[in-house]
């Protein structure tokens, strides 16, 4: 990036000595503003020019600092006797803190010191936020795995664990690879074609290396008959209630959000004011009172739990995420396309119908599994409308019914291991189910943005 | 602009001919189905206030509007429904998270924005909205099994060190420090950040680059250019961001519940054990509620709705006004 700026900047200046030049020599009268004249530098405005922040010395301060800190930390917790690591960091980011600034300020200016504070603080709140996330997902794989697979020795762990991380490893370096030879205009249908077929030996090969170790009995029972001490019961209950749930949801909610967008951007009637405030209204809706809802005009008039009610409650939820994801699509498009389907005299419902909707159409879908992976995990409003239920129940529309969050939640109550465990695997599914869909939506999304701007 | 036409044919303003549109049939249907699904949401919203209202009236006024909102008891056997102490304790806990987790999440807006490479950003928010997809469920279990014990330890160092701030001293020596205000706010605080970082972040990446740009040509550092362009024209942006983190916190259930006891009387000292929300009181007592206390519960969740949707309504109204005006 420097590099290319600097290139830009020294034809910019070139250019503007050429023209000082043909001034002086073939004609002194020619009225030129030479300032004004040559056109500015062609870079991207996207991406500013940054001058290297820190120099050698003031990297050698932040090492400094950092060292000085976890020796001070350290010393302090054995002069004090503490030994909780939570003590021991506290100290040692305050000392860092506040050594990166004292030594910056005895070296420089207070303006710089104040920067120099300052970026320390973003930092540490950028790898703060990055720490708890991974910290998280590590935290629940470490405990949810044990019970997803059979009971395996650490060796073949090992094994099996390296074989999938190698070839996640070979898929995405060659999509990588291929992708920078694609991007710089040299690739050809074999550099297409390589990385999906790759990607998918990948995935194959990943999947018959895990699925013959994984603990089927977890995702084919449930746990009607399993006491809390006894081995086995699973997880098969759950599943098929929280696959029903979010079909309903997904069915009342995606029409009418999509529906709700398009009156919003599209037509833009007399409603749409009233009715931006009252999505806006929606997405805070704190979820346990969407529950509420659907229990107090249905579940508590005598029809009782049940998935469908539980259904229409995340549908709740979802309305407001997927209006406004969809929102956001549709402001993308481009209104030529809208003006010249128009011009050609289509009525506005063709417009929409075939050509908005389906330049939209990935975005749409993202924004769909957006709102699914965010209902898929609520438990609040499920709580109060499917209450949960511990035997297979494959009816939706009567009868308590179990998912996935309520599931755990219920196990979580339990003052017992084996059920605590039970909740830990779970909660794994549940995380892998919401990292999968997120990840799909982006991918999707992604793609169809690149097909939008592309054309 | 004058309406009057011009006398001698001077100057005339570029006025657009009003277009008559005429709409066919199908365009009609397709405007009516759409405004149908628009008005779903607004029936959906005024069934709520309207059926919440209903069903909590019996309760509040077995209780008194005024016992309701500030007594301390819930004895559904006397009818007596007090959510006083914890409306108090809701806020707290809202409170203590958006301390812990606004500057995290400022930072982390103007770390994506201004610090970061340009090729890591996508990466970056992707990572927040992430975060923002995590179930709460699951935060809740973490916080339970994973942060309990550290915590714990940093509240007993804020007891011992920080204890001049009354809100950090204890009523007794030797009081329990775990499933406390101070904990439920921590979880909570992680699950506002990426709401607060993405609508804010949003805000502050339209301020005009020329400005910022400006301010280091002047020789400003990086921190002046923030602190003089940046934070000034994302200032309401950044207050409706936190707003908006503030109703998120106070309508947070299944995590709160997870890590707190809970309890009806007002508990300022955030560190101690014991605490709660209305939405842990709904949780909590919704299972073996019967009869009055039902509607006790739906007069807590209706005063939970009151409270969140004037929050997100004036949050709302400032983001939007922000986003206007950049």
């Amino acid at each position: 990036m420097t590099v290319e700026l600097e290139r830009t900047d020294t034809i910019w200046l070139d250019e503007s000595a050429d023209v000082a030049e043909v001034d002086e020599v073939v004609e002194p009268v020619v009225e030129r503003p030479i300032v004004d004249d040559p056109e500015p530098p062609a870079s991207d405005p996207d991406v500013p020019f940054r001058p290297s922040a820190l120099g050698p010395s003031d990297r050698l301060e932040f090492v400094l600092s950092a060292v000085s800190a976890l020796a001070f930390a350290w010393a302090l917790c054995l002069v004090m006797d503490w030994s909780a690591p939570l003590t021991f960091a506290i100290w040692a980011i305050i000392w860092f803190v506040t050594g990166t600034y004292v030594t910056a300020r005895a070296r420089t200016s207070k303006v710089v010191a104040m920067d120099r504070l300052v970026t320390t603080l973003i930092w540490l709140s950028g790898a703060f936020a990055v720490g708890v996330l991974g910290w998280m997902i590590v935290f629940v794989l470490i405990e949810g795995i044990g019970g997803l697979v059979d009971d395996l020795p650490t060796s073949e762990w090992v094994a099996r664990l390296g074989a999938v991380t190698l070839m996640v490893a070979v898929a995405v370096v060659v999509r990588w690879r291929l992708g920078r030879r694609e991007a710089a205009g040299t690739g050809t249908a074999l550099t297409r074609l390589l990385p999906r077929v790759v990607g998918a030996a990948c995935a194959v090969g990943a999947m018959l290396v895990i699925l013959p170790v994984v603990n089927t009995e977890f995702f084919t029972s449930d746990i009607a008959e399993v006491g809390p001490l006894d081995e086995g019961g699973g997880i098969y209950h759950a599943l098929i209630g929280t696959l029903e749930q979010i079909s309903i949801a997904t069915v009342i909610s995606v029409p009418i959000a999509i529906l709700t967008a398009i009156y919003l951007h599209e037509i833009k009637g007399r409603l749409a004011v009233p009715v931006r405030f009252i999505v806006d209204a929606m997405s805070g809706l704190p979820s346990i009172v969407a529950g509420l809802i659907v229990f107090t005009v249905w579940v508590n008039t005598g029809r009782g739990f049940s998935g469908a009610s539980a259904g229409v409650a995340l549908a709740i939820i979802m309305i407001p995420i997927v209006t406004r994801t969809a929102e956001e699509i549709l402001r993308t498009i481009d209104n030529g396309l809208r003006e010249s389907a128009l011009a050609l005299g289509a009525p506005q419902w063709r417009s929409v119908v075939q050509v908005v909707l389906p330049t939209a159409r990935a975005g749409l879908i993202t924004a769909s599994i957006l709102g699914v992976a965010r209902a898929i995990g609520e438990t609040a409003p499920v709580l109060l409308t499917a209450f949960g239920s511990a035997v297979t129940n494959y009816n939706p529309f009567s009868a308590p019914q179990s998912d996935l969050p309520l599931f755990i939640w219920g196990l979580l109550r339990e003052p017992n291991e084996a059920q605590i465990a039970r909740a830990w695997s779970a909660a794994v599914v549940l995380l892998l189910l919401v990292l999968v869909l997120f990840i799909t939506a982006r991918v999707i999304g992604e793609r169809g943005a690149r097909k939008r701007t592309g054309r | 602009m004058p309406d009057a036409p011009a006398p001698d044919g001077a100057v005339l303003e570029d006025v657009p001919r009003p277009i008559v549109q005429s709409r066919t049939f199908g365009d009609r249907v397709f405007r009516g189905i759409s405004a149908g699904a628009a008005a779903t949401c607004l029936l959906i919203m005024f069934t709520t206030g309207v059926f919440l209202t209903w069903k909590a009236f019996p309760a509040i006024s077995a209780t008194g509007p005024i016992d309701f909102l500030t007594g301390d008891t819930w004895q559904p056997d006397d009818e007596a429904f007090g959510v006083g102490g914890l409306l108090v304790n809701t806020i707290m806990i809202a409170i203590t998270a958006l301390v812990i987790g606004v500057p995290v999440a400022l930072g982390l807006a103007l770390f994506i924005n201004e610090y970061s490479p340009a090729k890591m950003r996508p990466l970056l928010t992707g990572g927040v909205d992430l975060l923002a997809a995590i179930p709460s469920l699951i935060f809740g279990m973490w916080g339970l099994f994973a942060l309990s014990e550290p915590l714990s330890g940093v509240a007993e160092w804020l007891a011992s060190h920080l204890n001049a701030i009354p809100i950090f001293r204890l009523t007794e020596p030797d009081v329990a420090l775990t499933r406390s205000t101070f904990i439920a706010g921590f979880v909570v605080a992680i699950m506002i950040t990426p709401v607060i970082t993405s609508v804010s972040r949003d805000v502050m990446a339209q301020v005009p680059r020329v400005q910022c740009e400006g301010a280091l040509g002047l020789g400003g550092s990086r921190w002046g250019m923030i602190r003089d362009v940046v934070l000034p024209f994302g200032k309401s942006g950044i207050v409706g961001s936190i707003l908006l983190g503030f109703g998120r916190a106070l309508g947070e259930t299944i995590a709160v519940v997870l890590v707190i006891d809970l309890v009806f009387q007002p508990n300022l000292n955030i560190l101690e054990q014991g605490s709660g929300s209305i939405s842990a009181l709904i949780a909590t007592k919704f299972g073996e509620a019967q009869g009055l206390e039902i509607n006790g519960l739906i007069a807590a969740g209706l005063a939970l709705f009151i409270m969140t949707l004037i929050v997100n309504l004036i949050a709302r109204a400032i983001v939007n006004r922000s986003k206007l005006a950049g």
